[in-house]
């Protein structure tokens, strides 16, 4: 079966994020002073082929663990959907 | 002493350190592809600066799983000895050779200038030939640079002294003006426990050949040479 991944990636909440930072001060500039805490991360889509939708949810949390997101700053979570059948 | 310095698609610092290492400093040095998995019997890897895989992902993320770092690891592993610089400290900390990691800088430009470091530790080969008062003036070059790991691993690496170099003013004082990419504590490098694996931001190969009138960095790679002979 044939499954897709959103996953999204977001610095640790106890970190400094310069670019959300940047982006949180420019609202009062829109006139959107009500807007704070903006925090930039990563949004990632994948397809991922496996027997059942645990063993997909499996494959793609080791993939973030190992390579997409570094857990000493990052933090991860995703959703996985079945492809429909063609 | 025998020298490999590997190679990375986008490594833009390598032929520096083979100019440093080979030319100016008289060692054999060999290249080290990222595709193969042979270290040659070198002593040492150099894990040169750069924006290997075009830092995709995160800096040093991509390099990390190529061919060659799987035996870099083994060698490290094993006692070897090895030095990232700049990209090359990322590639070592996304390893896991060396501990924490390196984040945006605070201001979110990319840093080119010369800087001021001072050794925060002699118990390393690095550092051992180096006066402990000794202000270093060696540039930096990067976007990501901030140094962080958690108070738990930070502690840990005072305790150890695994704290090699900190940013400082030209007068040797460490403060919050002389940081220049917010790293923790000012922490320009760090080594890993076994003190065989070291990480820095700074580029010592730049400031190594008397035409740039600045040999700060050298004094770096003369502390390693005289502290491996003797350990021999």
């Amino acid at each position: 079966m044939e499954f897709t991944a959103a996953i999204d990636i977001m610095p640790l909440d106890a970190l400094l994020d310069p670019q959300g930072k940047a982006v949180t001060s420019s609202m009062s500039n829109l006139g959107l002073s009500e807007i704070t805490n903006v925090r930039i991360g990563k949004h990632i889509t994948l397809k991922v082929t496996a027997a059942s939708k645990a063993e997909a949810e499996q494959k793609v949390d080791e993939a973030c663990k190992k390579l997409l997101a570094n857990q000493i700053m990052e933090k991860y979570s995703f959703t996985i959907e079945a492809l429909a059948e063609a | 002493m025998k020298f490999g310095v590997v190679i990375f698609p986008g490594s833009n610092c390598d032929e520096d350190l083979i100019y440093t290492f080979e030319t100016i400093l008289g060692q054999e040095v060999v290249r080290l592809w990222h595709k193969d998995t042979d270290l040659q019997g070198v002593d040492f890897v150099l894990v040169p600066g750069g924006f290997s895989y075009g830092d995709y992902l995160r800096s040093g993320a991509i390099a990390r799983f190529s061919p060659i770092m799987e035996s870099v690891i083994e060698h490290c592993n094993n006692g070897g000895y090895a030095m990232g610089i700049c990209n090359g400290f990322q590639i070592l900390c996304e390893a896991g050779l060396l501990p924490g990691t390196l984040l945006h800088n605070t201001n979110h430009k990319f840093i080119c200038k010369n800087v001021y470091l001072k050794p925060a530790t002699r118990s390393t080969i690095c550092t051992a030939a180096l006066d402990s008062d000794e202000v270093l003036n060696i540039p930096i070059a990067h976007g990501e640079g901030r140094y962080y790991a958690s108070q738990e691993v930070l502690k840990q690496l005072n305790e150890n002294q695994q704290v090699i170099f900190r940013y400082c003013d030209k007068d040797g004082v460490f403060n919050k003006e002389s940081n220049p990419n917010g790293s923790l504590e000012n922490i320009a490098g760090v080594c890993n426990e076994g003190k065989n694996v070291f990480g820095m931001m700074p580029h010592p190969e730049r400031a190594a050949d008397e035409w740039l009138r600045n040999t700060d960095g050298r004094k770096i790679f003369d502390s390693i040479l005289a502290s491996v002979a003797v350990a021999k």
